[in-house]
């Protein structure tokens, strides 16, 4: 039966031939293989909470009187946009769970993006031939974060809608075509012909999702074509593959992770509040509240238009707000060239262009890995740097105080990551048995009273014997070795 | 290689390759039920819960227990149940043959140069005429989405179409964002006060904040203002400047009274409303353009004149 409907298939889509490699697929196993699938799985769980909101949000700037049962805000003017946004938390059931998942996945898949491309850069994953995949990858981590940004600008509450306008003066800043910009997006000058939600909500559900979903395609299917990395192991070599089948291991250890997964994800929405809008108020322009803070993928723009000094640029009858310009247009475009032009620079730096399918360890690239290291250093620096106005509170210190060492701070830690990391992995690498498992040291005490110490054999137990890989075979059903031998079976050697 | 590919060797099921990664098969398959069983129970108990409009909690709950049983009920199953391996596959080279490679090279250059050396002037049309076509979709496409901004104050821009313009003339009433007309002593010393142009509350552009920094009467002289500030632009110990922060735009809402000090709770600009709103610290490169203030003989509040600048952030077009 199941013979002949597949065979009905292959009649008509001839697919049993690439199909059966496909089913073969060798996926390596390694826990930092999975951060990847974590990015994937919270996409998933976007698409479907996102589905669920869009039934009810009201894209719409317009103006009405709230009448739902959220009873402090009753009788008051808010925009449709934000009454239904209540509405869906409140008065739709299951509503505010899929709102905070929603909110929730957004925020683990670009830190589960973040985590992954750290991985991949680490040990040298983007290489030969996988640089384009590389550059899809950071492509899709930068539309990650517009769409986060405009998912959170939808709701047009205080919180929100502060960061618009921030987004408004960025854009009004870039010399020469900066007011021409900000006036198309949002219609005039701020806060617009009420546009910017409508505006913003096509995009965000619609034309970035859209090329996320071709972005992903061309991720996994590159990854399908060009294979899975493996790290440097027993059998495992330039030229091959170890590891569980796609069909049915890996199919299973991964479509448990996308259970696993969302359920995390849907016990952060129920248990952890996340962005409640409706403590926040409507947005009112002249309205404003204390410790405004992005989400954390934006954290880092923010931090760094903190730490800026007040440099506006005035001359010949034009002004280029420097102070705008560079921290939060300038530096943003700096980090993702940087990024995506990674697999080329290092290209440029090692002239190296043979394929590579083994990972490196991250110790035997001390240079990569510093200059890793050194980014982190400074995108966590300009990324605490959004939190001034907390830590001043908190550590009980003159806001100037913590303002000034983020101005030293954030410029010399990556300096200083930098040489500290090279010095670790050079250190690594010279020392001996670096990467073995310790064995336990025996102290015995010889007939003389003599105390030495010994290092232990190993147990029994320990490591388990391991089977050369063999390509996914046939499975034949039968225990008798003649009949097998018959059949041309591999013999079993045991 | 390929040979594997399409005949893989037949294995038979006593293989240890195909034997489960766990010693004790049969225990963890119970465990696996088990995990997935409660997570039935789960799901389950989520439509239950469902059902009787139970807390967010709740929900939440039930089915993360739902989706983390199944989950670790479908990982054990496949990482210690299914076939251990480890299991190899050969990787081919991405590159085509050399023969391959230069037919195809062949078609392009071969084809498309033996175009370019005959059609030249043809393709040149075609690629020109392609660019416009482009203009030309481009055209609507970004001018419809919104005004020109206007260039200058002088060509009579609404606060929709020009950054240059607010709505605050000479003799405007100034009101409260309810349109509750602001009197003279509305105000007590150190109270602070967002205020719009009569008729525009609420507006972005024309928000501002207005400062009573002394009690002083209508024969007094105006507040003294250190430079830069305007010293005749106050009245009656009260200042007014304009609330969009100069740095990001973001109302400058925090005003600290024993300091004198506005603050911007965006990126912490501080502004000295005693010396004309200069910027004191942070990354904010202008001070509070300051709007000129009376009280008219009713003792209303009005503004006597416009702003002398553009409010706002930087941008390219301010002088």
């Amino acid at each position: 039966m199941i013979d002949k409907s597949l065979n009905w298939i292959d009649d008509r889509l001839g697919v049993a031939k690439g199909g059966r490699s496909f089913l073969d697929k060798i996926f390596p196993d390694h826990w930092s293989f999975m951060l990847g699938e974590i990015a994937l799985y919270s996409f998933i769980v976007l698409l479907g909470t996102g589905v669920f909101l869009t039934l009810y949000f009201v894209p719409s700037a317009h103006e009405i009187v709230y009448h739902g049962s959220y009873v402090p805000l009753r009788g008051q003017k808010v925009s449709e946009a934000y009454a239904s946004t209540v509405g869906l938390s409140f008065d739709v059931r299951s509503g505010l769970l899929m709102r905070q998942a929603h909110h929730w996945a957004a925020d683990i898949f670009l830190g589960a993006i973040a985590v992954h491309m750290a991985r991949v850069f680490f040990t040298g994953a983007f290489r030969k031939p996988r640089e384009l995949n590389w550059v899809v990858g950071v492509l899709m981590l930068i539309l990650g974060v517009v769409n986060g940004f405009l998912g959170y600008s939808l709701p047009d509450d205080l919180v929100s809608g502060t960061g618009i306008r921030i987004a408004y003066s960025i854009m009004e800043s870039i010399p020469l075509v900066g007011s021409y910009l900000a006036f198309f997006l949002f219609g005039g000058n701020y806060p617009g012909s009420g546009v910017i939600i409508p505006r913003f909500f096509v995009l965000h559900v619609l034309i970035v999702p859209a090329i996320l979903v071709g972005l992903l395609a061309a991720h996994l299917g590159l990854l399908v074509k060009q294979k899975h990395t493996q790290f440097p192991g027993k059998g495992k070599t330039e030229s091959n593959v170890v590891g569980s089948p796609m069909f049915p291991t890996f199919m299973a250890k991964t479509t448990g992770f996308l259970f696993m997964t969302s359920a995390v994800i849907f016990g952060l929405g129920g248990f952890a509040q996340i962005n409640p809008i409706w403590q926040f108020g409507q947005y009112e322009p002249y309205q404003i509240s204390y410790a405004v803070q992005p989400d954390w993928y934006m954290g880092w723009l923010d931090g760094a238009a903190r730490i800026m000094p007040s440099w506006e640029w005035v001359g010949y009858g034009h002004t280029i707000p420097l102070e705008i310009f560079l921290p939060a247009v300038i530096f943003p475009g700096l980090i993702f060239n940087i990024l995506l032009a990674w697999p080329l620079i290092e290209w440029y730096k090692t002239k190296d262009s043979n394929y590579h399918n083994l990972l490196d360890r991250p110790r035997d690239r001390p240079k990569r890995t510093a200059a890793g290291a050194a980014m982190l250093a400074l995108l966590f620096g300009v990324f605490f740097a959004s939190s001034t106005d907390v830590m001043a509170n908190f550590f009980q210190l003159p806001l100037m105080d913590v303002l000034w060492f983020f101005r030293f701070f954030v410029p010399l830690a990556p300096i200083v990551a930098y040489f500290i990391t090279f010095k670790i992995c050079h250190e690594m690498r010279d020392a001996e048995n670096i990467g073995k498992r310790k064995r336990a040291l025996i102290v015995s005490r010889t007939t003389d009273g003599e105390y030495v110490t010994a290092e232990s054999a190993p147990r029994p137990g320990d490591g388990h014997e391991e089977l050369e890989a063999m390509p996914v075979p046939t499975f034949i059903d039968t225990t008798d070795p003649e009949l097998a031998t018959a059949a041309g079976v591999r013999r079993v050697i045991r | 290689m390929s040979d594997n590919k399409l005949s893989p060797p037949p294995a038979t099921l006593d293989d240890p390759h195909l034997q489960p990664a766990t010693k004790n098969p049969q225990r963890m398959q119970n465990l696996a039920i088990l995990a997935m069983v409660v997570g039935m129970l789960g799901f389950i108990a989520f439509i239950w819960v469902y059902w009787i409009n139970a807390s967010n909690e709740w929900e939440a709950g039930t089915l993360a227990v739902g989706m983390l049983g199944l989950g670790v009920g479908t990982i054990a199953w496949g990482k210690y149940l299914m076939p251990q391996g480890p299991f190899v596959e050969e990787r081919h080279d991405f590159h085509s043959s050399e023969p391959e490679r230069a037919a195809f090279n062949a078609a392009i250059t071969g084809r498309g140069g033996l175009e370019v050396k005959r059609r030249g002037l043809l393709l040149g049309v075609f690629a020109v005429a392609g660019g416009i076509m482009t203009l030309a979709l481009a055209v609507p496409g970004i001018r419809s989405l919104g005004p020109k901004p206007a260039k200058s104050d002088d060509n009579q821009g609404s606060t929709e179409n020009s950054l240059f313009t607010t709505n605050w003339k000479k003799g405007t009433k100034i009101v409260t964002v309810d349109g509750r007309q602001v009197m003279v002593d509305d105000l007590e010393v150190g109270g602070v006060l967002t205020v719009f142009p009569q008729g525009f509350e609420g507006s972005s552009p024309d928000q501002v904040i207005l400062i009573r920094l002394a009690q002083l009467g209508p024969n007094d002289p105006p507040y003294p203002i250190s430079p830069p500030g305007h010293t005749s632009y106050g009245v009656q110990g009260y200042v007014a400047y304009s609330k969009l922060c100069t740095h990001l735009g973001c109302p400058v809402g925090l005003y600290q009274e024993r300091t004198q000090q506005l603050v911007c709770p965006c990126h912490q600009s501080i502004f000295n409303v005693n010396s004309g709103a200069i910027p004191e610290f942070g990354p904010a490169p202008r001070p509070l353009p300051q709007l000129p203030i009376t009280v008219d003989a009713t003792g209303q509040m009005r503004a006597n004149g416009g702003f002398d600048q553009a409010v706002g952030p930087g941008f390219w077009e301010r002088p």
